[in-house]
């Protein structure tokens, strides 16, 4: 009985989407036309429909039961042999994380994983092909480990085939290249939970010493439980403890006292006097302090660690290029490494396929997309003979070229070149950081008052010297402000990251502090991917807006598309003797006469009628009309730019021709510089220039245009769609939708320094307070033993407190986003 | 009151067994992804049925 409610609850849903337009059961996108079809079900695309078929031919439709239209649009066909490259043995073992020769494994980052369906399909791939043993994903780091038998398989047909069915794997040089795990992270881990173990016990142990008087019962056992606290300390000592000491030496040893310096002093003054106590039976030492700070540093800097696993924020150029290319030798067409290409080597491109160095054009006529290079946004027609450059994308037909310049020595990769990416800018931030600089002068104030007091002492009361210059060194171990800047800035880090914005790691948070001057990239980053269309010029009838209509589907172009993308869907119109001239438009025959779409020139446009804004003109017997196609600004650009422009100096720079200037003009308003035209190396020296002038900059942009500011700017930040995607090297990536947040979340950076100044304050309060016991020889183990931990436990309460509370303040979300 | 040095020992042999715990959890990548177990349990039924269908 069930059934048939829920028969008749599909029926009723799909008729629903029936009188809406339909939407795409793969993918979700609406479809344009109900053409494509199987049975009830509409697709968008004969992509989407493939991959139908063919999870459908093997059982495997539970796909979209778990979750509605989990794929991925399949708009973009890959070419055939894209993958061609994988069949030299040569390239396919540097993806090999083991084989034997027949069973083998692989792993491959797939960026479009996104929900349950995904995981369900990729960890069924068994099912499509009886030679993949296993498959096996990583949901956090998007990685797929797939296990199969090589000699029934090639590795390039398992790749084709997660191509197929949506999963396109990313495969760069940097891959193939060592890839280094990180066993650090865990060390760190396995040194807290031993800490931890530890601290516990030894605190409970502790009990009777402080509860306890002399003539008790219980004081007959205090000798064992010293013993147990002395074995209990020696693992935190030497081994949590450990990378106190290895810091702070490796700062010793460069001349520079860092943070780690007092702490190591610190917790070894500890852990001395405690030995002596108990071995002379005088006291029982300060082991449960000893393991609380140690325990608390380490969980402070796990929490400030904390790493986006699936986002990379350090690129270079060869992310961006293909491994292979396809070269044309006398032998035929070889596919070879994108390191062994040298000059005079003649490359074919393919549609969508990035030029992988500075060329020439031999044969066929390129429509080249500058847009990640330049910031321009419209592609560029090249014919034979004329010079490409490295990191544009072939769009449309088949190209021949020949290089002219190594790959290390085009153009693109010249700006890598550039100083701004030979020094390293993380050493250089860290070396300068507050904490740093600050425990500089924390430690030499307290080794001068440690040594005046001990010189006091010696000539008062002898006896009293060593206790209290000890007791000193103990209570002013600067766990406290440590411990109030690893706490606010993991904090921050998870809260910024809650609202989109994701940093590199917590020394970001500091400079974003200093910014004065934020700068903009336009194109991708104040524009969105999509734009507004406008038809000027002579009015169409609906029969002929259908005619320009069936001619435009069938051109791929992005202006065709446009095209048909803003007429939406028009019923079908014979169109006969269809004709596309390269670079030039597209015309075809229907039964409203002759209909042509293209340049200015193609179409024959009269001077009175010419539209600069036009991207391209449409001809129907002679009605002319104009399409314009304006980028569209992200929503949220008007309130973001009037909260910056009270507190910032703004900038604009823009790779595109300043089409756009006057509106841009009214939004940013006289104050700001605004510049066009600015060639990926400008934008650098601009930045160059502002920080010439003792200003601290803040770069937001998206593409590798951007690239060279990015890294110049003081903090680079990254505007993505999709923050997996991926991104030129940067400080910090911000997920495009939560622009509107963008203010509040600079704010919320900046207030990180007055969080860290409160709460420093409060241990400073604290420390006089020790110190001043301690000068006068009156510190004892059990006052000490209260003012650690409740320090501490003030310390966390007050910087999470603090925190959450602006957090409010900048009207920002205190959990996570959700994920759709 | 010696009952305190078997006490004593069998507490921290037991938080010395949850101490293991942890760090053989560690060890053997169970932190590595998190998401995905959660999802992975979601389909778990179904993946017995058809195993069950094809013996």
């Amino acid at each position: 009985m069930p059934d048939i409610a829920l028969q008749r609850n599909t029926i009723v849903v799909q008729k629903e989407i029936e009188q809406r337009s339909p939407v795409c059961y793969h993918c979700g996108t609406s479809c344009a036309s109900k053409a494509i079809r199987i049975d009830e079900k509409f697709f968008c695309c004969d992509g989407c429909k493939l991959v139908y078929e063919i999870l459908d031919r093997n059982g495997l439709c539970d796909y979209y039961k778990i979750e509605a239209h989990p794929g991925l649009t399949q708009v973009k066909p890959t070419r055939n042999d894209k993958y061609a490259y994988l069949d030299s043995e040569d390239i396919a073992k540097k993806l090999y994380k083991f084989t034997d020769g027949n069973h083998t494994i692989v792993t491959f980052y797939i960026p479009g994983v996104h929900c349950s369906s995904c995981m369900w399909l990729l960890e069924h791939m068994h099912k499509l092909n009886p030679a993949i043993i296993e498959s096996r994903l990583n949901f956090t780091k998007k990685e797929v480990t797939i296990h199969f038998r090589k000699e029934e398989m090639s590795l390039r047909s398992i790749v084709e085939l997660l191509t197929t069915v949506g999963y396109e794997p990313y495969i760069s040089l940097e891959e193939t290249e060592a890839k280094k795990q990180s066993s650090f992270d865990k060390k760190r881990i396995y040194k807290l939970g031993v800490a931890g173990f530890c601290f516990g016990n030894i605190m409970l142990m502790s009990f009777p010493e402080y509860l306890s008087s002399n003539d008790s019962i219980e004081y007959q056992y205090s000798n064992l439980f010293r013993i147990l606290n002395m074995v209990l300390v020696l693992p935190v000592f030497f081994y949590s403890a450990s990378e106190f000491f290895t810091n702070a030496w490796v700062g010793l040893k460069q001349k520079m006292i860092n943070i780690d310096v007092p702490i190591a002093l610190g917790v070894i003054i500890m852990f001395l006097r405690s030995i002596y106590e108990i071995g002379t039976g005088t006291g029982a030492g300060y082991l449960d302090s000893l393991s609380g700070v140690v325990f608390f540093m380490l969980v402070g800097r796990v929490v400030q660690d904390k790493t986006y696993q699936s986002i990379s924020f350090h690129r270079d150029y060869k992310s961006y290029f293909p491994i292979a290319v396809d070269v044309v030798t006398p032998e035929g067409i070889v596919s070879r490494h994108l390191q062994d290409l040298k000059e005079k080597d003649v490359v074919e491109l393919h549609n969508d396929e990035i030029i992988p160095a500075d060329a020439i054009v031999v044969k066929g006529r390129g429509s080249i997309d500058y847009s990640f290079v330049t910031g321009e946004s419209e592609p560029v027609t090249v014919d034979v003979g004329q010079a490409l450059y490295a990191g544009g994308r072939q769009v449309g037909e088949k190209l021949t070229i020949q290089i002219v310049k190594p790959v290390a020595g085009s153009y693109l990769t010249s700006l890598w070149n550039h100083n701004a990416f030979s020094h390293n800018k993380v050493e250089s931030d860290k070396k300068n950081s507050f904490i740093n600089v600050l425990s500089k002068y924390f430690t030499v104030v307290l080794l001068i008052l440690v040594g005046i007091t001990g010189v006091y002492w010696a000539f008062v009361d002898m006896s009293k010297m060593i206790p209290s210059v000890t007791a000193m060194l103990i209570i002013a171990c600067p766990c406290a402000l440590l411990l109030a800047v690893t706490f606010t800035n993991g904090n921050l880090l998870r809260l910024l990251s809650n609202n989109g914005l994701y940093l590199r790691d917590a020394f970001v948070i500091e400079q974003i502090g200093h910014v004065g001057h934020i700068v903009f990239d336009k194109t991708g980053t104040l524009t969105e991917g999509s734009s507004e269309y406008k038809l000027s010029g002579d009015e169409l009838t609906e029969v002929e807006k259908a005619a320009v209509f069936a001619v435009a589907n069938s051109s791929n172009h992005p202006y065709s598309k446009a095209l048909v993308s803003y007429f939406g869907n028009k019923p079908p119109v014979e169109v006969n003797n269809w004709q596309q001239y390269v670079g030039k438009g597209i015309e075809a025959f229907t039964d409203s006469g002759k209909v042509q779409v293209g340049s200015a020139t193609f179409i024959g446009v009269s001077e009175e009628r010419y539209n600069k804004n036009a991207a391209c003109y449409i001809r129907i017997n002679d009605k002319v009309t104009a399409l314009e196609i304006t980028p569209k600004l992200r929503q949220a650009i008007p309130g973001v730019i009037a909260q910056l422009k009270n507190s910032h100096k703004l900038s604009l720079l823009s790779g595109d021709n300043d089409r756009q200037r006057e509106q841009f003009l009214q939004l940013f308003g006289s104050d700001s510089t605004l510049q066009f035209e600015q060639k990926p190396v400008d934008k650098l020296n601009y930045i160059e220039q502002l920080q010439g002038a003792g200003q601290k900059v803040l770069m937001l942009g998206d593409g590798l245009n951007d690239a060279g500011a990015l890294q110049q700017s003081n903090v680079g930040i990254t505007l993505a769609d999709d923050v997996n995607n991926f991104t030129p090297s940067c400080d910090a990536i911000l997920d495009a939708r939560r622009f509107g947040s963008f203010p509040g979340l600079i704010s919320l950076a900046k207030s990180g320094r007055k969080i860290i100044n409160i709460t420093f304050a409060v241990s400073i309060i604290y420390n006089v307070i020790g110190l001043g016991i301690s000068m006068q020889g009156l510190m004892n183990p059990l006052i000490a033993a209260i003012l650690m931990p409740a320090s501490t436990v003030t310390i966390v309460l007050l910087t999470t407190g603090l925190s959450s509370l602006m957090v409010k303040r900048y009207d920002l979300s205190l959990r996570p986003l959700t994920k759709t | 009151m010696s009952v305190i040095y078997i006490l004593v020992i069998a507490s921290i042999v037991i938080a010395g067994g949850f101490l293991a715990a942890f760090i053989w959890s560690v060890r053997s990548n169970q932190f590595e992804d998190q998401e995905g177990s959660a999802m992975r349990m979601l389909y778990d039924n179904e993946l017995q049925e058809s195993n069950n269908n094809k013996s």
